[in-house]
């Protein structure tokens, strides 16, 4: 298969790479660039845990092939805090009792960032839909929803 | 037991690294020359293999090889090995790594296929070409134990692989007597796990030595390591299999899967590490599923509302396989009678083989099933009587006074089953006063003006936890001080790490952050048997606590002979062993660690054995039971029929809690599955065994958006079976939530609605019941 060159911004860093068309940017994520962090769940699109955020938007990198991805701004759950140093709603999250498998997670990390970008004051309910996309198995959300919540008001008392 | 940590809601010492993205989990494993596999599987649900062709297959691009059974014949053959044997099932009915001559359900793996990337295998697999002389198919139980139905496996003369029966007291003596005398019919539904990863594996060989290395998605890799040595018919200790981060198991990943066995194959085959990731579509076609299930009941009862005695018989959906032997019939029979003292009990469930994937242990096994029946039928009691349904479960449940109680049911060892503490009673008004039923009229009356109605359900259960035999632990202080503990139980999520830090850190007085621990690797820990039955807080728990206490105390030993002190004038403390009283008295445990590991020529002081660690196995000998009582309220829209579940109380009582925080969360997923269960998940077979709803398009998951908020009441009341005082918490949220939520629908359709004996319902039951058919 002919391979095509992609230039984007991955994680704050410009890259260039050669993908196979027939790649779904999740596998190009993961296999071709080493970051694991964004996981597979159902690869039809409906659980979420492959969300990464493509130019400022939530996306599901099982839908979206590596070669559209050229000229676009990627950032994904490596973007936020490191180990050490949590971002605030990955500190929530764990605060909350938020994960407990982990697989799920950083997809609801990058959905809920995309969305706290843009919605610095949700309700609970407003925090159930934006996540409505994203199934967790282990939780039963609400330590998910509490972290975000608690990231908003954290945020606005800051501001 | 108090400390610093045990019973403190601390956050998880797993979360930092699933947070940032760093976990390991098995499709995160990347080795040098490794292949992806991807498996042809069966898409009919029944069929003899007259030939298989791999020619064109192979040829194509980045194809490295295509292995079926006979591939295998010079390393091994036959069915694997059976997880749980058991003296009914005569000949275990179990898969073959690739199917041999026969597939008997749609999804069954016939032939791996090896190639340089898993889109090229995949490519591949679809070009083998399959010659299948196709059979009839049979996907109902209750058809499947019909005299003319087409048989699952073709050289059986009955799909019934067995009857279990159990019981107790005069059950037709009780029924003669009793007041009044009800029959139902309960059909349950099939669902899946659906953990959120879905199975995998990465297996290796050391070229030079041929051993094995089997890294798993897995809830039993030491039954993993078991059974395959014992199919290679090679020694344990030449395969080492491990863990890595796993994303969910609830159950069916506690099984030794074919495909496990299939890809150490074909990595002894062709001498080259293999991956295998199972895809959901494959998950929902391969992965064991559970539930399935149909009963007919009698309950006798008397005028006051006391329930006496049940009778019935089930007929159990197993699927084409029994992987796991007849663990669930078993689970279901030892369920009963939940917290009711009933006089007598007479059951028998004959479990069935049908051309669909097999059945195993879903979080809960068949205790949800049997708490949806007992509850079911208490208000269906209470309602013959016009009576409140608390009212006949404070006169049918075993009461606090009566503990330990012995319900007349035996354990699977033949020892009979006595529920250890609890007050189900307590429990039930509690759960009462919490939401408050009182005034739950009011609320009724207001909803109904928005024009939709509400409904009050209520259930509750017993649960065995803490399942045998053992766990083990062994803790060690490192010469740098850090204390690592590993252990064979493996995690899916519990947070056991955490948990285990908790008991350590408190017996030796050190930080969280300052113990490691080592969960399921078998070249790390020599014993495990597996995360399942709610039994890992009980078992390696314990275990950790023992060991724990061992090293404190030759920790003490030492200290006493070095600063010539009493034992008992010393503690520990800060990472140190020192004197009560005078804090700068004391020896480190880094220093006492470092001692015990030697130096050359210098003998130990005090002649002690080498090394600051220690080893314990808890034998978990008598089963402990947690039970809880649950409550909701649900809102019904009559003109949608669309169920929501507003409001969810728990009330739950598993002993002493290691951890709050991690405890809770264990409900509140399980109660989450278990509304799915009552209001979603449905898998849908047709009449040849094709599944229907292989995506999350059709099957529906519960989400955020339908899930209430869920309150949680913690009774504790510690196990005396346990050094601990714990009592499981995996599945005690999921196995009364089914039960409570139909409960609350029932309430909310009405006096002239319908018994409800069925999960899931959908909002088009609903809106026929409303219309009043
Ligand atoms: S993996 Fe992309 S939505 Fe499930
Ligand atoms: S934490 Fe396991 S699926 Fe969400």
């Amino acid at each position: 298969m002919t391979e095509h060159s992609v230039t984007f911004t991955l994680n704050g860093e410009r890259r260039e790479a050669r993908v196979d068309p027939r790649i779904h940017l999740g596998d190009f994520l993961r296999h071709s660039l080493g970051l694991t962090g964004t996981h597979l769940g159902c690869e039809h699109g409906v659980c979420g845990a492959c969300t990464v955020i493509v130019n400022g938007a939530p996306v599901r990198s099982c839908l979206m092939l590596a070669v559209q991805i050229d000229g676009t701004v990627v950032e994904t759950v490596e973007s936020l805090g490191k180990p050490g140093a949590l971002s605030p709603l990955q500190q929530a999250f764990a605060t909350n009792h938020g994960l407990q498998c982990g697989f799920c997670t950083s997809g609801m990390l990058m959905t809920l960032e995309a969305y706290l970008r843009t919605t610095p004051a949700p309700t609970e309910q407003d925090v159930r839909i934006a996540i409505s996309g994203n199934i967790c198995r282990c939780t039963g959300y609400e330590g998910i929803v509490q972290a975000a919540l608690d990231t908003a008001s954290a945020k606005a008392s800051r501001t | 037991m108090s400390g610093r940590f045990f019973g403190a809601a601390v956050t998880r010492l797993e979360d930092a690294r699933l947070l940032a993205g760093k976990g390991q989990y098995v499709d995160d494993i990347d080795l040098p020359g490794m292949l992806h596999a991807a498996f042809v599987r069966a898409s009919f649900a029944h069929g003899r293999i007259r030939s298989i062709d791999t020619g064109d297959a192979l040829a194509m691009p980045g194809v490295v090889a295509i292995y079926t059974m006979a591939d295998f014949a010079d390393i091994a053959h036959g069915p694997m090995p059976p997880m749980a044997p058991h003296p009914l099932l005569k000949t275990p009915i179990t898969y073959h790594p690739l199917a041999d001559t026969e597939i008997r359900h749609v999804g069954e793996a016939i032939a791996i296929v090896l190639a340089d990337n898993r889109a090229n295998a995949e490519d591949a697999a679809a070009a083998v070409t399959l010659d299948i002389e196709y059979l009839p198919a049979v996907s109902d139980a209750a058809l499947a134990c019909e005299a003319n139905s087409p048989k699952t496996h073709s050289q059986h003369a009955s799909n019934i692989a067995a009857t279990m029966k159990a019981g107790f007291g005069d059950c037709a003596g009780v029924f003669a007597k009793a007041d009044h005398v009800l029959t139902e019919h309960f059909d349950i539904h099939r669902g899946g796990c659906h953990s959120m990863e879905c199975r995998g594996v990465v297996a290796n060989i050391d070229l030079l030595t041929d051993a094995l290395t089997i890294s798993t998605s897995s809830q039993s890799p030491y039954m993993v390591r078991r059974h395959l040595a014992a199919y290679l018919k090679r020694d344990e200790n030449d395969i080492r299999v491990m863990t890595p981060d796993v994303g969910g198991g609830f159950g069916p990943k506690a099984n030794v899967y074919a495909e496990e066995f299939a890809v150490t194959l074909a990595v002894i085959k062709s001498r080259r590490p293999v991956k295998w990731i199972e895809d959901r579509q494959e998950h929902f076609v391969a992965t064991t599923q559970q539930r399935g299930q149909t009963w007919t009941l009698d309950v006798a009862f008397d005028n006051d509302g006391r329930m006496r005695a049940i009778r019935g018989r089930c007929i159990h959906d197993n699927g084409a396989y029994a992987p796991y032997g007849l663990i669930l019939p078993a689970t279901a029979l030892a369920s009963f009678p939940g917290p009711y003292a009933l006089e007598a009990l007479d059951l028998s469930i004959d479990v069935v083989l049908t051309n669909l994937v097999p059945t195993s242990p879903v979080r809960g096994a068949c205790r949800p099933n049997v708490a949806f029946l007992l509850e079911r039928l208490a208000d269906r009691v209470a309602r013959h009587l016009g009576m409140d349904r608390q009212e006949v479960r404070r006169r049918s449940f075993v009461r606090a006074d009566q503990m330990p109680y012995t319900t007349g049911i035996k354990a699977r060892d033949g020892s009979p089953i006595s529920y250890d503490s609890g007050d189900y009673v307590g429990a039930l008004n509690l759960v009462l006063d919490k939401i408050d039923a009182t005034n739950f009229e009011a609320r009724r009356n207001e909803t109904k003006r928005r024009g939709k109605l509400r409904g009050l359900g209520i259930a509750s259960c017993v649960e065995d936890t803490g399942l045998g035999p053992f766990e083990g632990a062994s803790v060690r202080v490192t010469p740098a001080g850090k204390v690592i503990i590993a252990t064979g139980a493996s995690s899916q999520g519990q947070g056991h790490r955490t948990a285990f830090a908790q008991i350590a850190a408190d017996a030796l007085g050190v930080e969280l952050e300052d113990v490691t621990v080592e969960t399921a690797d078998t070249a790390k820990f020599p014993l495990g048997i597996s995360t399942i039955a709610s039994r890992i807080a009980v078992t390696a728990g314990s275990s950790v606590q023992l060991a724990a206490h061992k090293v404190r105390a030759k920790a003490i030993a030492f200290a006493s002979h070095q600063l010539e002190v009493g034992e008992h004038d010393l503690e520990l403390d800060g990472g140190a062993v020192h004197v009560k009283g005078i804090p700068d008295m004391k020896i480190k445990l880094s220093e006492i660690a470092r001692t015990l590991a030697g130096n050359t020529g210098v003998p130990l002081p005090g002649d002690m054995e080498p090394d600051l660690a220690a080893t314990a196995y808890f034998n978990s000998n008598a089963l402990t039971f947690a039970y809880g009582a649950n409550a909701c309220e649900v809102e019904v829209d009559p003109e949608t029929g669309d169920v929501s579940v507003v409001r969810y109380v728990v009330v739950h009582d598993c002993g002493r809690l290691i951890n709050p925080l991690i405890v809770d969360g264990q409900i509140r997923g399980g109660v989450v599955h278990g509304i799915g269960n009552a209001l979603f998940e449905r898998m849908i077979y047709d009449e040849e065994g094709q599944p229907l709803t292989t995506t999350y398009g059709d099957y529906l998951l519960p989400m955020a958006f339908e899930m209430p908020r869920i309150e949680i009441h913690h009774m504790e009341t510690p196990s005396p079976r346990n050094p601990i005082g714990v009592k499981g918490a995996g599945e005690g949220g999921t196995i009364p939530a089914a039960a409570c939520v139909i409960s609350a629908v029932e309430d909310a359709l009405g006096p002239d609605g319908p018994f409800i004996a069925l999960h899931p319902i959908s909002p088009q039951h609903v809106v026929t019941w409303l219309d009043g058919n």
